[in-house]
Order: structure tokens, then C-alpha cells, then sequence
């Protein structure tokens, strides 16, 4: 018998004491949590966003979607990036206004490579304001989870309000579990020293949330 | 890591033992108050958390009951999308598949992400044994490995060592496993993780094949979900060729909306944060992103088992988050490493020794490894009734029964160090039966109340080891009855021996 005859055989074996003509639908799951906590309306859900990503000790900035390649500029210029990895698909004119050098997202980039990249700049899926979250969905604007992984300074993109939901259950009805997501809450950190947080151990070490509004 | 929980002495012995460690009892008693508090306040946050709770246990409980059904659906669409599901029976059967695949891909080492379901089947070990050198990356996990230890915690496995011992196994350890710890390194929590991050950048930049653990599967979609901190599970899922994950089939849970419920209620139990740093969801292989080769080794050992016991079964719910080790009282003075398994604390007591049977005295003792105070089911975000099981597996050590070991029906008989007891509980029915027995006996036992020992003699020693002898009183209650009638100290019919004072009657 195989490895999985033997595992399922166990199983139904296992649960003889469920009626035969019982369906999963059957077992009564009451939802009766919350879609979001609290009604807030938008400009206080983005704020709520920006509260918590920098409780979470992400650098956290916010400016007008004109003004995007002004502050993008700045802040590699202000970390001392000459060179920054962007996703195929992230509009053009968001690092018009930088001189790093940027190397393209390609399939045949080597992770030692990517380690050699100061800064990474990608848009993201959704943002969630009650957990402080972004979502990146390997979009166009976004790339390879690597490029957001290798590089120790990400700086993310965030479109408000139209990416911003307020909670966990709403982005997920948002996102499409076909493609390879990461859900990130503030930079790399660990709890394991003495159940302690501290920030900064293998993923980017900074991370930066732009919140660029209309 | 060449540790094993095998050979290890029950857990009355274990705890006399780390009890008495007082760096052990420090480290552990700081930890685990930290987390206590915030996981407190990071649940005081949603004011929805018992119906989270109720959900995230209703939906455990269906798919329980139905977990044939879901782990087919998952393994259609895992191999849909591009996955190759395996099925292991046991540990060895694991093993043996794991260390095939790392095989096939001629590779002789492998980064790990932390993965209870692998330290559970002693992978490292059989790797080990078949020439591929496995590497722990999660912190903790390699604090374990380095310092040649075993892990004490769910979530933080060298939750038993302080940043001081850190310190030094990273000074003494780190240049036998690769890259040697910085010169002057500090034990600054931040200059340790730091250490850590040069320690294994090398490793995770050359590595062709991770193998990792899950913290959940989605049936409807063929979804696998690891919740992590560091990026190291990052690492592991998204620059090697190979991925294999290895997932206990409790894991599956049935739809996509389904995780709404357990990504709130898992890192606010565990790591007391609004959500963990990083969460990672894959479905299958993606074309030109992350590995092209990924394998799903479904892990029964015992769970099946466990799925039998119609009382037991509720431990499967678990979702490994660790809140009831950091409330437990118990676990906080013994430690972890006392409960003999991965899983120590309050789940451990009730999981291992149906995962493994009761068979071993240290199995067969597990279940006493608590005061039934509660506090685990309490802060169990699945509503785990752990006290529930631990009394039922009381009674399955003590008087045998009916269970299913490795997919075999047994009948298992009453553990033997529990020979005495049952003849006092015997002898106890007895002598309740009998008033003028137990009347002589309350009379005797008061007049020779000076010379009763702290500690029983004989086969009564053993229960004694672990309690305190109660103090026999001058008189008993019925003594005291049939002299007072109730009435000689205080209004009829309601007061006891000392409710003789009442103000005002």
C-alpha cells in the first residue's frame, strides 16, 4: 500500500463516528467576527495605515502623487543608494528625478548579485491599515519576490486611498492566492532573544512606506 | 543537531531537576512575563476576539471531520498547480522521501526554515546520516543547533537561553558551521541578530534547496502560508531550485477566506504583534519566480491516531502560536526541555502522548504535567480545552482502554507505576461505602495525627515525591456534625466547623 492509501485508509478509519451522510457544509462555522474594527472613512484609515507601519518602525512619508519622483530621489539620495533594483512594470517617471543607477528586475539575476543592490523601489498590491501591512503580489510594479528580499533598503509605493483597506479579511478578498504574495509589517525582525523584539535580521533591514496620495 | 529526546526521564524527574536551575528558571520567568503582557494587549485590541476564537476552532473542527475530503482537494490543487504532493505515514517514511529529494537534486546541503513537523521526524538527523548537512536558520533554531542543544519552545526554541549564553555560543560555535562571529561581538540583542544575518547571508545566497514547515494549507486553492519574523523563511522559499515542505495534515484548512480568521488570531497569540513581519502564501511553482521544483510531504505520524480519540482530537486544532506555554505555571518553572518532545507545555502534554501513545513512562507521565489552573485554555485562540484532554489522558493511563496506535486498534493496559493508586482509590470507594469503616478510621487517623509522616513510605512515596501530604485535622466533619448538629457554633443548618463567628448572629 502507499504512503497515501495508508494515510487516508487511517483517516476515514479514524472517523467512524461522523455520520456517513454528513458534508463539510454540514459542520456549523459561525462567522460572527468582524469585517473591520470600527468605521473610520478613508483619510482616517490612511492615517491609521501610517500609525501602525511606523509602530512597526517602518520610515513612513506621504506626499502627493506629483511629487513622487522629488521625495523617491530623496530618500535614496539621503541612504547614499548609487544603485537600485526597480520592477518591469513600475512607471517610468516615479525615478526620473534620481541618478542611482537602476538594474531591471530580469529572471537571471543571481542572489549574489542582488546583495551587491543598495536599494529596491516597487509599488504594492493592498495595504492594511489595522495590522500595518503592506502586500506585495509579484505585479508588474512589484517583481520577483527576491528583489524585495536581497537588497537590505525597500522603499514601497503605497497609492492612496484606493490601496489602503482597514482589515486582514478585506485585503484577502482583494488578492488572488494564484500568485506567490509576501505580507510585510515593518522590517525584518526577531523576538527570539529573550522574547524581545528587535529589528533588522535577514530581509531589508529599512524599510520605507510611501504613501502617495491623488 | 545531534540532541535527541530519546532516553529522557519522565517529567517528574526532569523538572526535580531543572527546577532547580536558577540561571533556567531566570531566563524563563523574564521571557515569558514579557510576552504574557503584550499578548494580552494585542488581544485587548479586537474586540471581536472570542468570535475569531469560536471561528477559528468551528473551522478546525469541519475540517477535521472531514480531513480526507480537504487533503485530497489539496493535493489536486498542489499537483495543478505545478507541485508534487507526497504522502509519509510515520517519521522514517518522511525522512526517506526527504532525503530522496535533496538527493535527486545531487546536493548535499539544504537551508531550513523552523519546522516543528521536521524536528518532530528528527530530519536533521537523517540527513545528517545520508551526507547532506541541513542548516537551522531561524534564530533560535540556530542558537539550538549551534550551541548542540535541544529546543525548548514552539516559537522560540532557545527560549531557555539568555543573551549572555548567546553571546558565548556564537564566540565559541559559529566558525565550525561557516562564517566565525565578529570580533568583539557584544551580547546586545541587536549585535546578536546581526551576527546571525552575516553568519548565514553565505549560505542562503548559495543554497539550491530549502526545506521549510507550513503554518497552513488551503484545500480550495493548493495555498501554503508560512508566518515568519525574520526573512529567513523568505530566504528559504524563494532562492533555492528546490523547495520541500514538510506539513502535517492538520495543517489544511479549507478555503482562501478561511485565513482571515487565523492571520488574526496567530500572531497576536504568539508573537503578541498586530501581524508578524513577514507572511508568505505560494500556490504551486511560479514561472521565473522562486523555485521551479516544489514537493508537498504530508506528514501523518500519530496524527491520525489522535484523530480517533473523539475527546483528543481537539489538539489537532493547534496552531503551534505558543500562548499557552508562556501563561502555563508549570512549563515556566520546568522548562521546556522537561516535556521530552518538540512539544513541550501545556499542548505538548496532551499532544505527545497521543502523537507517540502513552507506552513510555515518560509519555504515560505528560498528562500530570499541570495543575489544571486553566490558564491555557483561556488564551488558546483555537479553544483548545486542554485541561479537558489531560484528564482523559489521565484516565487512559490509569486504567487503559480502548485507542489506536500507528493505525492499529489497541487495547491498552493501566500503566503499572499506577498500581498504587488505583488500590488506594479502591480501598477509598471501600471505605466510603462503609460509614462505621470510615468513622473508625477518621478517629484513628486524628488521634495519631502527630505521627503522620511529610513523606509516604512504600509504594506511597512516589506520590508523595510530587505533593504535599495533607495535615489531618483533630476532628473530622462528621466528628464534628454528629457532636454540634450544626448548632453548637452557628445558625442551623448552615455553618461548617469554621463559619462558627458570624457578626451579628
Amino acid at each position: 500500500m502507499s504512503g497515501r492509501d495508508v494515510v487516508l485508509g487511517r483517516i476515514r478509519a479514524a472517523l467512524a463516528d461522523v455520520p456517513r451522510g454528513e458534508r463539510p457544509e454540514d459542520v456549523p462555522v459561525e462567522r460572527g467576527y468582524l469585517r473591520a474594527h470600527g468605521n473610520r472613512g478613508t483619510a482616517a484609515t490612511v492615517d491609521l495605515l501610517a500609525e501602525h507601519l511606523a509602530d512597526y518602525r517602518a520610515v513612513v512619508h506621504r506626499c502627493a502623487r506629483a511629487g513622487l519622483p522629488e521625495l523617491l530621489a530623496r530618500l535614496l539620495a539621503e541612504r547614499g543608494s548609487r544603485t537600485a533594483v526597480v520592477p518591469r512594470g513600475l512607471p517610468p517617471e516615479w525615478l526620473a528625478a534620481s541618478d542611482v543607477r537602476l538594474l531591471p528586475d530580469r529572471p537571471g539575476t543571481t542572489p549574489h548579485e542582488l546583495d551587491a543592490v543598495d536599494s529596491v523601489v516597487t509599488g504594492c498590491a493592498v495595504a492594511v491599515a489595522e495590522t500595518g501591512t503592506v502586500v506585495l503580489d509579484a505585479g508588474p510594479d512589484q517583481g520577483r519576490r527576491r528583489i524585495t528580499l536581497v537588497p537590505d533598503h525597500h522603499i514601497c509605493v503605497v497609492r492612496v486611498p484606493e490601496q489602503v483597506v482597514d482589515s486582514v479579511p478585506q485585503a484577502l478578498e482583494r488578492l488572488d492566492p494564484a500568485r506567490p504574495l509576501t505580507w510585510i509589517s515593518g522590517p525584518s525582525a526577531t523576538s527570539d532573544i529573550e522574547l524581545d523584539r528587535v529589528e533588522g535580521v535577514h530581509g531589508p533591514r529599512t524599510l520605507e512606506v510611501v504613501l502617495a496620495g491623488e | 543537531m545531534s540532541g535527541t529526546y530519546l532516553g529522557m526521564p519522565a517529567f517528574p524527574e526532569a523538572a526535580a531537576e531543572s527546577t532547580r536551575d536558577r540561571r533556567l528558571r531566570g531566563n524563563l520567568r523574564h521571557a515569558t512575563h514579557t510576552i504574557r503582557d503584550k499578548r494580552a494587549r494585542a488581544v485587548a485590541e479586537l474586540d471581536d476576539w472570542s468570535a475569531l476564537r469560536a471561528a477559528g476552532a468551528a473551522l478546525k473542527d469541519r475540517t477535521l471531520r472531514h480531513l480526507d475530503h480537504y487533503l485530497e482537494q489539496l493535493e489536486e490543487r498542489v499537483t495543478a498547480a505545478g507541485g508534487q504532493v507526497h504522502w509519509a505515514a510515520d517519521a522514517e517514511e518522511a525522512n526517506r522521501i526527504v532525503t530522496r529529494l535533496v538527493r535527486e537534486t545531487g546536493e548535499t546541503e539544504a537551508v531550513k526554515v523552523k519546522s516543528m513537523a521536521t524536528q518532530e521526524t528528527g530530519l536533521n538527523d537523517a540527513l545528517e546520516r545520508a551526507g547532506i548537512r541541513a542548516y537551522e536558520t531561524d534564530l533560535a533554531e540556530l542558537i539550538v543547533q549551534l550551541g548542540d542543544d535541544l529546543p525548548s519552545h514552539i516559537l522560540v526554541p532557545a527560549i531557555h537561553r539568555n543573551r549572555s549564553e548567546i553571546q558565548e555560543i556564537f564566540r565559541t560555535r559559529m566558525a565550525d558551521w561557516g562564517r566565525p562571529a565578529p570580533d568583539g561581538l557584544t551580547d546586545r540583542p541587536a549585535d546578536l541578530a546581526e551576527a546571525a544575518r552575516l553568519h548565514l547571508r553565505e549560505k542562503f545566497l548559495r543554497a539550491r534547496v530549502g526545506v521549510s514547515g507550513a503554518n497552513f494549507m488551503v484545500a480550495e486553492t493548493g495555498t501554503l502560508v508560512v508566518v515568519e519574523s525574520e526573512g529567513n523563511g523568505r530566504m528559504c522559499l524563494t532562492l533555492p531550485e528546490t523547495l520541500i515542505s514538510v506539513v502535517g495534515i492538520e495543517k489544511v484548512v479549507p478555503t482562501w477566506q478561511d485565513l482571515e480568521v487565523y492571520l488574526q488570531l496567530l500572531p497576536r497569540s504568539s508573537t503578541a504583534e498586530r501581524m508578524n513581519p513577514y507572511t508568505s502564501t505560494w500556490t504551486g511553482t511560479t514561472d521565473g519566480d522562486g523555485p521551479s521544483a516544489f514537493h508537498l510531504v504530508l506528514l501523518d505520524n500519530g496524527r491520525t491516531d489522535t484523530l480517533a480519540d473523539t475527546v483528543g482530537r481537539q489538539a489537532l486544532r493547534c496552531i503551534r502560536c505558543s500562548a499557552c506555554l508562556n501563561v502555563c505555571p508549570v512549563y515556566e518553572r520546568a522548562g521546556g526541555h522537561a516535556y521530552g518532545s518538540p512539544y513541550p507545555g501545556p499542548i505538548g502534554a496532551i499532544l505527545t502522548p497521543q502523537l507517540r501513545s502513552t507506552a513510555s513512562a515518560l509519555d504515560a507521565s505528560l498528562p500530570y504535567a499541570s495543575s489544571l489552573c486553566g490558564a491555557c485554555y483561556e488564551v488558546c485562540p483555537v479553544a483548545i480545552d486542554i485541561p479537558e484532554v489531560l484528564v482523559h489522558l489521565r484516565e487512559r493511563v490509569v486504567q487503559g482502554g480502548p485507542a489506536v496506535v500507528r493505525g492499529e486498534k489497541v487495547v491498552l493496559r493501566p500503566a503499572r507505576g499506577h498500581a498504587a493508586e488505583r488500590a488506594a482509590m479502591r480501598a477509598a470507594r471501600w471505605t466510603l461505602d462503609r460509614p462505621r469503616a470510615l468513622r473508625a478510621g477518621q478517629r484513628l487517623a486524628a488521634r495519631g495525627r502527630r505521627l503522620v509522616p511529610r513523606r509516604l513510605p512504600g509504594p506511597g512515596r512516589a506520590w508523595t515525591d510530587t505533593r504535599d501530604l495533607p495535615a489531618v485535622p483533630a476532628e473530622s466533619f462528621r466528628a464534628w456534625w454528629r457532636r454540634t448538629r450544626g448548632d453548637g457554633a452557628g445558625p442551623a443548618g448552615g455553618a461548617g466547623p469554621t463559619d462558627g463567628a458570624g457578626a451579628g448572629r
